[in-house]
This record gives structure tokens, C-alpha cells and sequence, in this order.
């Protein structure tokens, strides 16, 4: 019913919006505030702060459904879940009173700081640091490919705070909130990327950027793993959208398929076409039920939930890029124009293999199970 | 104010193929269900009156097991609670039936109103509700364009759609009342409706728990009785005027006095 309900206000609503804002690479600050009427951006939050409380699952199934027709869109939802996972996992009470009911409402915007330009896969290589003075911790660095972070009002930053070199890597991170409008912090410049144009990749810069102690979340040194429980948490909702990118790009490619004649008949009968939709649907039900069941588990804590998120995640991504790819090329020429929305579906599924960690950084999460140590 | 809506889960129009049994009727288990369209016409008008008077609003159905997969729409467009009767001697129930079941439902509960829709899209008898008023004795309101309760008088004013205009109607409450499509569209369930309907309580009774006999109700002593069942046929070929206003009203009304239909 709630994915019905999402599903109709993304058709008759955002749908019209996806090529414009691909074209003009803007945050569509129209559809967030629609996301936020409709209390679609309160879906991670709990009810005691103004939020639904919807599970993994329900908050997976509004991300396809807006992926499926906006991937830019669906991201509004998924980075305001990544940026507040780490104050609804370690955040005190006082923090998520302060916070989370402005987050659940939609009034604010959160970003999730953690990757540099030297720490992309490897995030204990950070090198951004947060010096304790007084009761205020100074934070100085640099982030880089951060989404939403030039549109949010709160920024999720991961710094360094220990000198000691017998600190082991992944504990010298912590995790603190830095608002937008403290000095020393900045916009240094904004991404032209090949995909999700609308959705601002930002490099934020922190020069002497002062934040009280009340705004570290989580214990010192917990930065590390508090990420990482965050990215297991956060990975099933790149899968949706990758799932929603391909459901929405398969829908374009069987109705032209079922449109579109040739040697006077349609060509979704001919058999290669027909074929190359079957394989289509096929691959994106298996990604979603892996995406689902995925959501289950670690919703219910699993202790193998690295490994569930990892695996939804990469096998929806590499669903997504196929499956636009195979839709481009039964559109042919009209495929490759910006007059059908293949095109953009294709880049932007891309991104889906890249970002909340890369393929590659999924299959050695998954392989770290398999191989004992 | 306390309002009882009977809310009937329907086939739905949109999954299309109803599935029947070997009886030739309706295998409800088996077909994707929605709230009965008119019933959802009650519930809009029954919501709008506890957000002007306050009160809270129950929604009543009988219907198989997967009922409750139907009735939570109605509780994600706002009704605070649901009853579902449900009970394996109700197959094959005809509309007397029907009206029994729900009257002895509603005997437990406390209300001002019952709202109910004007037919089903399945049974389309629209004999229920004035059944259910039959047995509680309840004042039968029908066809209601507006209703006007005066809850400090406990009496209930329904403008009646009549044949030329509308009749106006007073009865004391407790009462039932019909419901049209002149209430108002029924509202689209929000996101936090939803999720809250999700907590929300349905009910399940048997019939052993409203005190009706099994032996009174079902299929084998329905009045009525399914001989057969065909499908339409498919629809003839449609001849399209695509005359200008004044020209293709003359060719209109030309093919219907033709077939003496005017």
C-alpha cells in the first residue's frame, strides 16, 4: 500500500520533473519539499521524533519508487537516511531531540562526510582531524565527493583525534555534526558529473571549523565503526534505487519495444528482443528479492549484515548498469538521444556501482566471510 | 460522535479475471480484493464527521480470511478500528445473510450512525443496509447528499437525492444512512496514515462470538441461488460521430429514436 502510495505521487508527479533536472543539474528543492509533505522524508526517523518509523524494507521500497522514475529524487531520500544514520545509531537523546524532528520533517538537509580524496575505498586513511581545545573540538580537512553536501543544513563529518600511532586505524576516527553555517566551513566547489545531475556533489572544506562537544557523536575513536554499521544500513538503499533505475528503464524499453515497428511488425516480436526484455525482468526480480530480503535481515540483526548489504548492493548495481545499457540498445538510435530517458537512466545507474562503497569494496566485504582469517 | 461504516472488500477492478468456484459463485480468496468504491464514499463522509463533531470511526466487514488485507486501507485513509467477520459457514451467504451477520455485529457496539454505500460493485443488490436497519430497528436515511448531525438533540438531518431534487430528512439517532458519491471523493491514504494503520486493530470474530447459528447463514439456506454464469459478450462495433456539436446531435438522437431508445 505505502509503495503504492509512493509509486503514484513519483508518476504523477516527479516523473515530469527527471529530465529537466537532469539537464540542468540542479537540486530540485520542489520535489524535496513534496517529498517532505507527503512524509516521505520521515520514513527512517522514529515516531517519537516527529518521524514514520518505517523499517528497512518500507524506506528501500520509497526509494525504487522514486528511482524508478527520478534517480536524482530517489537519492534526496537516501542521503537524508545515510547522513542521520550515525545519530540514530550512537546519537544521544539530546542530540535527537535537537535534530532529528527538523531531519523528519523535511525542514533540514543531512549529508554524510566521511570519503577524501586520499580516502575513497579506505576510509581509515583519513586525514581530516578534529583537535580538542576546551570544551570545543577544532575540525581541519577536506571531504570530497559528498552528495547533497553543498544543499545540507547539517554535515555528518569523520575526523581523526589521536596522534597516538599504537591507536590501531580504525579506531582514531570520530564522529561529529557540523552545521552549515559554522565558520571555517565551506563549499569549495561542486562535481560536473556523467550522472544523478541533479543530486550536488560537493567537496566541503573545514579550516578551524569549531564545534562544541555536544556535537560529537558517539564515543571518541568510535568514528570508524560507527561508519561502517552506517554503510550496512545505508548500502540497501543505493540498491533500491539501482533496482528502481532498472524497473524504470525496462518499463520504457518493453512499451517502446511493444510501440515501435519494423519489417511491419513490432519489435518486442522478434526474438531477440523479446529475449533481451525477459533477461531484463528476470535479473531485476532476482536483485529485488535479494534487495529484500537483505532489508529483513538486517533489520533484525543480523550478525552477517555487512555481508547482506554488500550483496544486495552489488548485485542491484550490476543489474542496473546492464539492464540500462540493454535498454538503450533496444531503443537503438532513440536510445542514445535525450528524447527518451534511457539515456539518462544509463548514466546514471553508474553511480550505483560506485558510490557507499564500490563493487569491488562489496565483493571484499562478502569475501571476508568466506575466507577465514 | 461514535460511526460504524460497513465496508465490503471487493474485486478488484484493476488486477481484472474474478475467479469462480465450482458454484458459480465469486472465489474471494482467490481474487486480489479492494474496498468496495462506494463504501470508501461512506468512509470519507464518515471521517469528515468526527473531524467536525470528534468521535471516532469503526469499520465493520464480513469477508474471508484475507479480509484484513482490504480493510487496513480503510484504516490507512483514517478509521480508528476494524471488526472482521469472519467464518468458513459464511460461504456462499446471499444478501439476507449478509444483513444478519452485520446487524448481529453491530449489536455490541456503541454508535450515533451507521454509514454504509449506496451498492457493491460485485453484488450490486443494494439491499444490505436497509436489511441491517430492518433487523436493529434502526430510522433508514437513504441516498444521503449531505448529512447534518445534531449531536446535542441526538437527531441526524440527511438531504435525500430525490428523482427531482431532494427530500430532507430527520430521525432521531442512533441511525443508518446511505451514502452517495454527492458526500465527496473519498481521500487518498497519507504516508503516516498508512504506516499508522499498520498498529491499528481488526477484530477477528466468529460467528459463535456475535451470537448468530451457523446453520442460519451460508450457502445452504441462501434465497438465491447462482444457475449460471457467462461472460459478456465482447462489445460490438462502436460507430464514432465525430460531427461538429450541433450536426452530430442530430445524428445521435436520429440512432437512438431509431432503435425507439428516445
Amino acid at each position: 500500500m505505502l509503495r503504492d502510495a509512493v509509486r503514484v505521487l513519483a508518476d504523477e508527479q516527479i516523473a515530469r520533473r527527471a529530465a529537466e533536472i537532469d539537464k540542468t543539474a540542479e537540486f530540485p528543492w520542489d520535489v524535496k519539499e513534496l517529498l517532505a509533505s507527503h512524509d516521505i522524508l520521515g520514513l527512517p526517523f522514529p515516531t517519537q521524533y516527529g518521524g514514520l518509523g518505517g523499517e528497512l524494507l518500507t524506506i528501500c521500497l520509497a526509494i525504487e519508487q522514486i528511482s524508478r522514475v527520478c534517480a536524482t529524487s530517489g537519492l534526496i531520500l537516501a542521503v537524508q537516511e545515510l547522513g542521520a544514520l550515525p545519530l540514530l545509531l550512537a546519537g544521544s537523546d539530546e542530540q535527537k531531540e535537537r535534530w532529528l524532528p527538523d531531519l523528519a520533517a523535511g525542514r533540514t538537509l543531512i549529508a554524510f562526510a566521511l570519503t577524501e580524496a586520499e580516502a575513497g575505498s579506505d576510509a581509515s586513511a583519513t586525514r581530516t582531524r578534529a583537535r580538542r581545545d576546551g570544551d570545543d573540538w577544532v575540525i581541519d580537512g577536506s571531504k570530497r565527493f559528498i552528495s547533497q553536501g553543498s544543499v545540507a543544513d547539517l554535515i555528518t563529518v569523520f575526523a581523526v583525534t589521536t596522534d597516538d600511532s599504537d591507536v590501531p586505524r580504525h579506531k582514531r576516527l570520530t564522529c561529529f555534526i557540523v552545521e552549515k553555517d559554522t565558520a571555517g566551513f565551506g563549499v569549495e566547489r561542486i562535481e560536473h558529473k556523467m550522472g544523478i545531475r541533479g543530486s550536488p556533489t560537493a567537496e566541503l572544506s573545514f579550516r578551524g571549523a569549531r564545534v562544541p562537544d555536544s556535537h560529537r557523536v558517539g564515543a571518541e575513536g568510535d568514528g570508524f565503526r560507527i561508519a561502517m554499521r552506517t554503510l550496512d544500513r545505508s548500502r540497501p538503499g543505493i540498491a533500491a534505487q539501482a533496482v528502481g533505475i532498472a524497473q524504470g528503464a525496462l518499463e520504457v524499453a518493453a512499451a517502446y519495444a511493444n510501440e515501435r515497428k519494423q519489417f511491419g511488425k513490432p519489435i518486442a516480436e522478434f526474438q531477440m528482443i523479446a529475449a533481451m526484455l525477459a533477461d531484463m525482468d528476470a535479473a531485476i526480480e532476482a536483485a529485488r528479492q535479494l534487495l529484500y530480503k537483505a532489508c529483513t535481515e538486517i533489520e533484525s540483526g543480523a550478525a552477517d549484515a555487512a555481508r547482506w548489504s554488500a550483496m544486495c548492493k552489488l548485485v542491484a548495481g550490476d543489474t542496473a548498469m546492464r539492464v540500462t545499457t540493454d535498454a538503450v540498445q533496444v531503443l537503438g538510435g532513440y536510445g542514445y538521444i535525450d528524447e527518451f530517458p534511457v539515456e539518462r537512466m544509463m548514466r546514471d545507474a553508474k553511480i550505483t556501482q560506485l558510490y557507499e562503497g564500490t563493487q569491488q569494496i562489496q565483493r571484499l566485504v562478502i569475501a571476508r566471510a568466506l575466507v577465514p582469517k | 460522535m461514535q460511526i460504524v461504516v460497513l465496508v465490503k472488500p471487493v474485486p478488484d477492478p484493476a488486477a481484472g479475471g474474478e475467479r469462480l468456484g465450482a458454484d458459480g459463485r465469486l472465489d474471494r480468496a482467490a481474487t486480489p480484493a479492494v474496498v468496495n468504491a462506494n463504501d470508501e464514499y461512506a468512509l470519507e463522509a464518515a471521517l469528515k464527521l468526527v473531524e467536525a463533531h470528534g468521535g471516532e470511526v469503526t469499520i465493520v466487514s464480513m469477508a474471508p480470511s484475507n479480509g484484513p488485507e482490504t480493510m487496513r486501507k480503510a484504516l490507512a485513509m483514517g478509521a480508528h478500528r476494524g471488526i472482521h467477520v469472519t467464518d468458513d459457514a459464511l460461504a456462499g451467504s446471499d444478501h439476507v445473510s449478509t444483513a444478519r451477520v452485520l446487524a448481529a455485529a453491530l449489536k455490541d457496539l456503541e454508535y450515533d450512525l451507521v454509514l454504509a454505500g449506496a451498492d457493491t460493485s460485485d453484488g450490486l443488490a443494494g439491499v444490505v443496509p436497509a436489511g441491517v436497519a430492518a433487523l436493529l430497528r434502526l430510522p433508514y436515511l437513504s441516498y444521503a447528499a449531505k448529512i447534518e448531525p445534531d449531536t446535542d438533540a441526538g437527531r441526524v438531518r440527511v438531504r435525500r437525492i430525490s428523482p427531482t431534487g431532494y427530500d430532507v430528512l430527520e430521525a432521531p439517532m442512533p441511525a443508518l444512512v446511505v451514502c452517495t458519491q454527492a458526500l465527496g471523493e473519498p481521500r487518498y491514504p497519507s504516508l503516516k496514515g498508512i504506516m499508522a494503520a499498520r498498529s491499528k486493530e481488526i477484530a477477528a470474530k466468529a460467528l459463535s462470538d456475535i451470537g448468530v447459528d451457523a446453520a442460519s447463514v451460508g450457502g445452504a439456506v441462501a434465497t438465491t441461488k447462482v444457475l449460471g454464469s457467462t461472460a459478456p459478450p465482447p462489445r460490438a462495433a462502436t460507430r464514432v460521430v465525430r460531427e461538429p456539436p450541433d450536426v452530430a446531435a442530430r445524428e445521435v438522437v436520429e440512432f437512438l429514436a431509431q432503435r425507439r431508445i428516445v
